[in-house]
């Protein structure tokens, strides 16, 4: 499970965390993917996994628009920017789901069948659901792939420059826009990933969002911003944390471990993890 | 300051006189329900938002988890009086001291983190709290509380066959908000806080105590909305902890400030006196189905007027600085 969260944090990480722009609207960005994922399967039977791509791809192309229509111009405001940014997105968010319930109702639903779904895979002796498990190696790969991208390309560099100082960058002719709505669209391609995968075993309702946002926020937080690094690591701590704290407090409570867990990190490193802002 | 500032100040109560004058008068016009209704809930809005104002807006520490003392008022409230006959009015006190404690404790550590840094944790400390309420017993858990009649007088605090006492009280919590706003804005915390928030290094090194400014604000800003959180209690006479505690409330008492201008005295009146009734309209001609139409209007309406007035509403009357310092 901690890998999933973390699956959910990358996006979010590149958005919120390289970026610095809040998005308040990263649960319905997933909520989005895991109801094109369903529809996917409901009209075309199209299994999840191969969705995937697709989904992702659609979602690349909505976060880049959700940048170029919205967020640019929130950035652009000069007096409390973050409180704009913060209300934008949350407003977005706000419209989204009442989209998501004018069209798909509020009903709950999931894809009841799958390659995948309810199938365990048995590895020394230990049995591991297989959905959660892809998820996992997916979570990795998307990780890796983003260190990469953001260490090792231009386009990363490019990235962390443009956080930096808009205007150096312009000097040096990089497109401040085009730069972020690319990060906008990859962020939002990635947990269109993790909606797809989440699709399989998870319930898919107009406010299922919700529930993952705030644990996506403080993974990030936990990992600190402005690393990738961080990020992952945040995933996996919050997800071992959660499963102890599920095995010694009622399950209705095991968020209260992973929210204690960031308040201890930040009291001691007030950066987070490995966080560089 | 100059006589500019004073003058100011002395229009700002003037007007402040007028129009609670004005708004006291109202109940005795409007008898429909569905309008008093409106009306009381802008009035709450308009003072919850007014004290978020004085630790997000002036002193800059943006909250995003007030609805723990929302809920902790209300709670403390209806606790002690159903279970130990307490009467709501000493129980609003304690809620309010309560939460005031809470926040200063809650200062010691969370005064040292910054941006995204403290925002997420007033967010997670919410969310404790809310998970808490849920998982405990003696508090109803997830269940709430359900207040019960036990009379019809302002003794009780509670009324049965009228709102328009509800009213004068959320008339009065905007108010005293409004005037302690008003108040800390000339006195030594006022230019304090505006210090902390443009630049804590620098005000530290000018002999300014950030720390302990900021704890000012936290405990009076805690305070007021405690209360607003027992006279909630009160008025809608049942609470849960996803009705009292919920994150919708942190928000919701952030908007009016920031869509009306947030650290201005009258952005949070401005600002409620707007958003609510839309809000309420929308529900009551939209919502009920299910359909979503009143999320997608009232979504809409945040977007656009966060983006098109990023200063908030009252940057329409500010008439243009004569100085050429300000950014």
């Amino acid at each position: 499970m901690g890998l999933l969260y973390g699956l959910i944090a990358v996006g979010l990480a590149l958005i919120f965390g390289l970026m610095d722009v809040t998005n308040f609207a990263h649960g319905e960005f997933l909520m989005i993917a895991m109801y094109l994922s369903f529809f996917l399967f409901a009209f075309f039977a199209i299994d999840p996994l191969l969705s995937a791509p697709l989904v992702a791809a659609a979602l690349f192309v909505f976060g880049a628009v959700v940048y170029l229509l919205l967020v640019r111009f929130a950035m652009r405001a000069k007096a409390n920017a973050g409180m704009v940014q913060i209300f934008t997105t949350f407003g977005l968010a706000i419209v989204m789901r009442g989209f998501a319930q004018y069209f798909f109702t509020p009903d709950y639903r999931s894809i009841p069948q799958s390659w995948l779904g309810g199938k365990t895979v048995s590895i020394a002796g230990i049995f591991l659901p297989e959905p959660q498990l892809v998820g996992a190696l997916v979570s990795i790969a998307a990780f890796a792939g983003l260190y990469l991208f953001i260490h090792r390309t231009d386009f990363g560099r490019a990235l962390e420059a443009t956080r930096e100082d808009p205007g150096a960058v312009a000097l040096v002719g990089i497109d401040k826009n085009r730069v972020f709505a690319f990060g906008w669209g990859l962020g939002a391609a990635l947990v269109g990933l993790a909606g797809a995968i989440m699709a399989i075993f998870f319930y898919i309702y107009p406010d299922v969002g919700a529930s993952f946002a705030l644990i996506a926020y403080v993974t990030v937080a936990l990992g600190g911003f402005g690393s990738v690094f961080g990020a992952f690591a945040g995933g996996i701590i919050v997800g071992l944390v959660e499963a102890v704290t599920a095995l010694v407090l009622p399950p209705s409570l095991k968020s209260v471990g992973i929210y204690a867990v960031y308040l201890l990190v930040v009291f001691i490193r007030p950066r987070g993890l490995f966080g560089s802002m | 300051m100059d006589k500019n500032f004073a003058a100011r100040r002395r229009r700002d109560l003037i007007i402040a006189a007028v129009l609670t004058a004005i708004a006291a008068l109202v109940p005795l016009f409007v008898k429909d329900v569905v309008v008093q209704n409106i009306l009381i809930l802008t009035l709450m809005y308009a003072g919850l938002s007014q004290s978020w104002n004085i630790l997000s807006g002036y002193c800059g520490q943006i909250s995003l988890g007030h609805a723990l003392y929302f809920g902790l008022g209300a709670y403390t409230t209806e606790l002690l009086f159903t279970k130990f006959g307490v009467l709501p009015w000493f129980g609003m006190l304690a809620g309010g001291v309560v939460s005031a404690l809470i926040a200063m404790g809650l200062g010691y550590p969370f005064f040292r983190l910054r941006g995204h840094y403290f925002v997420i944790a007033t967010i997670v400390i919410a969310e404790i709290g809310l998970l808490l309420f849920h998982n405990w017993e003696w508090a109803g858990a997830a269940m709430g509380i359900t207040i019960p009649i036990r009379g019809d007088s302002w003794l009780k605090f509670q009324f049965a066959r009228s709102k328009v006492p509800y009213f004068y009280f959320a008339l009065l919590l905007a108010c005293v908000a409004w005037f302690v706003t008003w108040w800390l804005e000339d006195s030594k915390w006022g230019f304090w806080w505006r210090a902390v928030k443009d630049n804590p290094d620098a005000a530290e090194s000018l002999g300014v105590d950030v720390f302990n400014s900021k704890m000012g604000a936290a405990a009076v800003s805690a305070f007021l909305v405690a209360v607003g959180g027992s006279f909630y209690a009160q008025f809608v006479s049942y609470i849960d902890p996803e009705s009292v505690m919920g994150f919708q409330f942190s928000l919701l008492m952030a908007l009016p400030a920031v869509l009306g201008g947030i650290g201005t005295l009258w952005g949070p009146v401005l600002g409620a006196a707007i958003l609510i009734p839309l809000t309420e309209i929308t529900r009551f001609k939209f919502g009920g189905s299910g359909s979503g139409v009143d999320l997608i209007i009232y979504g809409t309406l945040i977007v656009l007027i966060s983006l098109a007035l990023p200063r908030g509403l009252m940057s329409l009357f500010s008439r243009p600085k004569k100085t050429g310092a300000t950014r």
